[in-house]
């Protein structure tokens, strides 16, 4: 489990403020984000691994300055987005996954039993040599979370990874995400996927409106929109 | 025919496909090099003959190789006729064919080799420039293979989204989202990317 600090953290895009002096440690082991649109939370969990930099403060993963060590934190925080298209880098499935393992530069004995193993968790073992484009949006985006898992990082950041996904592909994608021993943080619109998690936390107009269990969340947020 | 059809590797255990694959560059642009000093008819009958043999020595069928040609139908259709008015048959079985061998010959190699063995390659063969620049170059190669499907994708959908609202006749309709789309697509992979730490030390 890794330790992120959002200390005093504020963002602005031109003129408009984004996120406005938060301060936050999210430490469990699942932490969901929700909010509407434009509230923040996609720039809030793009900032833990150094994918927007704050405006003013720090976010720093087990100490690490995401700002100055994006490179180190990467190796920590892995990234799932909603639109796996634009994920998938290589023209083959199992191709694919092993793209993410380049840079470690393992032997390709090594890289064949790690993929091999990413291939299995997500269900994919019979597709590897498929070409990536042709599968289905629910099998792209097992693809791409394979791609991102088979690093081995310490945390999943999932920003709204069921959004273009049908009611079966949902399910599967979050019973995965459910028993991942990694620490995830999901950003979802589907309040369904967080109410029963242990913490949930509200994002309005840039602050931090609710910090607390899903129970509790998904109806304060409900209330802050109706 | 979908440009999804073309140049995808196709797992095999042919001479070809365990030939490496900077070899298998180096000969291509050997090849095409010939082809092109020596431009007669009967060197473009041979090298048809040759790259029909390497298909099937890759064990790939008469169809696979057609469907690496059928992009250049129409381009073919339209120089074979202005090149026989304008400079006789000659010239236009050489230069049509120097253009369908060069192709097939191009997808052959990636028909027969995955794109990590192409990026191994080029790194390999780029070894003298500094590392980082060397995995830029074939990062490059492997996001213009992958754009292709998902370009011809996208202006797929933008042509139905066109039709829907009746503006088959509008370039503008069609031009501009798929332009959009395409930016839209670059700056997400690019986050991607990044976010998968490709270009971190």
């Amino acid at each position: 489990m890794a330790e992120i600090v959002f200390d005093q953290v504020s963002h602005h895009f031109g003129s408009r403020q984004v996120l406005s002096e938060v301060d936050l440690t999210l430490s469990g082991p699942r932490i969901g984000i929700i909010g509407a649109n434009g509230s923040g939370k996609s720039t809030l969990v793009r900032m833990i691994n150094g994918l927007i930099d704050p405006s003013q403060g720090r976010v720093l993963v087990d100490g690490l300055d995401t700002a100055r060590d994006g490179h180190k934190v990467r190796r920590l925080v892995s990234f799932l987005f909603s639109d796996p298209d634009a994920q998938i880098v290589m023209p083959t499935v199992a191709e694919d996954i092993a793209f993410s393992l380049r840079r470690q530069r393992l032997a390709p004995e090594r890289v064949a039993e790690h993929v091999e193993a990413a291939l299995r968790m997500v269900g994919l073992l019979d597709y590897s040599t498929h070409p990536a484009h042709l599968l289905s949006s629910g099998q792209k985006q097992l693809l791409a979370m394979a791609s991102v898992l088979v690093t081995e990082p310490r945390v999943l950041i999932c920003d709204e990874p069921t959004t273009l996904l049908d009611l079966a592909n949902t399910r599967t994608i979050t019973g995965i995400i459910d028993t991942l021993p990694q620490q995830v943080v999901m950003v979802t619109h589907d309040l369904s996927l967080v109410e029963d998690w242990e913490r949930v936390i509200v994002v309005h107009e840039g602050r931090i409106a609710a910090d607390t269990n899903g129970t509790q969340a998904v109806p304060f947020y409900r209330s802050l929109l109706s | 025919m979908t440009p999804a059809l073309i140049g995808i590797y196709r797992p095999g255990t042919s001479p070809l496909h365990r030939a490496r694959a900077g070899a298998k560059l180096v000969m291509l642009l050997l090849l095409t090099s010939l082809l092109l000093a020596w431009r007669s008819v009967p060197t473009v009958l041979l090298a048809i003959a040759l790259t029909v043999g390497l298909y099937a020595l890759a064990g790939l069928s008469p169809k696979v190789l057609i469907q690496q040609a059928w992009p250049l139908r129409w381009f073919i259709l339209l120089l074979v006729p202005l090149q026989v008015l304008l400079s006789g048959w000659q010239v236009a079985v050489t230069i049509v064919g120097t253009m369908i061998i060069a192709v097939l010959l191009a997808s052959l190699v990636s028909l027969t080799t995955t794109t990590t063995q192409i990026l191994d390659a080029i790194e390999g063969l780029l070894r003298p420039l500094p590392d980082q620049v060397a995995r830029r170059i074939a990062l490059l190669l492997a996001l213009t293979i992958r754009a292709i499907p998902v370009i011809a994708g996208l202006a797929d959908e933008v042509q139905q989204a066109r039709r829907a609202r009746g503006m088959e006749r509008s370039p503008r309709a069609y031009v501009t989202p798929v332009v959009l789309r395409t930016i839209g697509y670059s700056q997400r992979l690019g986050e991607a990317l990044v976010a998968r730490g490709v270009d971190d030390q």
